[in-house]
């Protein structure tokens, strides 16, 4: 490579500030593949972020996640707003492969300029997202996006990474998946700030929305009570409705200060994981690690040593850095 | 874990009408099973479509499957659609597939396919077509 990486960065940077949509894309790549000319990027672009309505969409795998996004894109579009689309899909665990195929339902966006979607692999991350998203949602608001719309793997309970990443988390339910609900009132229902009740046009709907409202009312008195909103996102029905529910949410945090406690959570979250990833990463650059382990795996296989002691000798010997 | 990971991102596409796509997913699952991220758009694909799609997700490669037999028609304006926007054979490797007559081979070829594959092909062929065509990062 004849440039160095923060020429690089500079260029790419001042594409996307002219707002060159290959020069954000090509932005997008170097902070997912967490470059160094990634990193530049994203410390000059980190001050013009903090301004789009992040909107998270999660639901199971099948509830219309990638539908009801669409749906919601247009919708912003009527209002005007320009639109980001950031779509997680799982990695093979196996190959680290993907199939990104969110797009495929959301073909009537295409040909709008103001809607930028960006397909990304979870990479191993386990939470429902990859953990570079945090950084391309940063990167598209600071590319002056209005509503940034953040669509999950398909998740199941444990899957609540997007809580912290989104100001408002939309939790899709279908009905007719009867006893998923209750297996998801445990983990996922506590994130949702919205509750969207999709394909409303089929049969058992009206239980699902009482199960729902009896759930909800389990939870006592709070600051914020999730509305339901029933859509059939397929005919972009209950689009008004699921916008105005969103809306509400977002005033509220912002008229009871929650907005800034949120994004502080957040960002502290953030600033943690990384420097336990940057601790790994400094553990894994110390060239006797990698020939450390085998041994030490041995010792542990042979039921000699536990994997708690393992790990404390494994770091141990670690010269300070 | 390496400090700088990178994913060969592939756009499996197909262009027109013709709404057989098993020979796409057929490729995009074996591109998968090679490690690489496939971005599959689905069927009925204007070119723009394919190119404003190529554009957002940074593709480094290109595949399209067509059976309809309007590829000479199609393909290049999906080319065109892309040179738009600065997505050239130069800097992204653009492959086909489908029921391709074997006297358009060298056309398309000569266009900027650099892969053409037709009924039978090998989707091993086809994966280590992709991992030796696959340009360097700019």
């Amino acid at each position: 490579m004849p440039r160095t990486a923060s020429d690089h960065a500079a260029t790419l940077v001042a594409g996307l500030r002219e707002g060159n949509r290959r020069a954000l894309a090509r932005v997008l790549t170097e902070v997912e593949n967490g470059s160094p000319a990634g990193r530049e990027a994203l410390r000059q672009l980190f001050s013009a972020t903090g301004r789009a309505h992040t909107i998270g969409i999660t639901g199971a795998p099948g509830s219309g996640k990638s539908t009801v996004t669409n749906m919601l894109a247009k919708a912003y579009r009527a209002q005007d707003k320009t639109v980001a689309i950031v779509a997680v899909d799982p990695s093979s665990p196996f190959t680290q492969g993907a199939i990104l195929g969110d797009r495929v339902r959301m073909q009537d966006l295409s040909g709008d300029p103001g809607v930028f979607i960006r397909s990304l692999a979870s990479r191993g991350a386990l939470g429902g997202l990859s953990h570079a998203t945090l950084d391309v949602v940063a990167v598209l608001d600071a590319s002056g996006r209005d509503v940034i719309l953040i669509e999950t793997v398909g998740a199941g309970q444990d899957e609540v990474e997007i809580a912290g990443a989104a100001q408002t988390t939309v939790l899709i339910n279908t009905p007719g998946a009867g006893d998923d609900i209750q297996a998801m009132k445990a983990g996922i229902m506590e994130i949702a700030d919205v509750l969207c009740v999709n394909k409303a046009d089929h049969p058992g709907v009206d239980a699902l929305v009482g199960q729902l409202r009896a759930l909800l009312s389990l939870g006592g008195e709070r600051d914020w009570q999730p509305p339901i909103v029933r859509t059939i996102a397929t005919q972009d029905d209950g689009a008004g409705e699921l916008v105005d529910a969103i809306a509400a949410h977002h005033d509220h945090l912002a008229g009871s200060g929650a907005l800034a406690a949120r994004e502080r959570d957040r960002l502290r979250r953030q600033v943690v994981a990384l420097a336990r990833a940057q601790l790994m990463a400094g553990l894994l650059r110390d060239e006797g690690a990698e020939s450390r382990l085998p041994q030490l795996l041995d010792e542990v296989a042979a039921r000699r040593l536990d994997p708690h002691s393992a790990a404390a000798a494994w770091i141990a010997p670690r010269r300070p850095a | 874990m390496s400090e700088s990971e990178r994913k060969i991102r592939v756009i499996i596409a197909k262009p027109g009408l013709d709404g057989h796509d098993r020979g796409a997913k057929i490729v995009a699952r074996a591109l998968r099973d090679a490690g690489m991220e496939v971005i599959y758009t689905g069927i009925r694909q204007t070119p723009a479509m394919i190119a404003e799609a190529a554009l957002q997700e940074d593709a480094d490669v290109v595949g399209l499957s067509i059976l309809s037999g309007a590829h000479l028609e199609l393909f290049p304006h999906v080319l065109d659609a892309c040179a738009e926007r600065d997505i050239l054979p130069a800097n992204t490797l653009f492959f086909c597939g489908g029921i391709i007559p074997e006297e358009d081979v060298a056309r398309l070829q000569a266009i900027g396919f650099q892969g053409v594959f037709g009924p039978g092909a090998n989707t091993n062929d086809i994966v280590d077509f992709v991992r030796e065509r696959v340009p360097a990062p700019a």
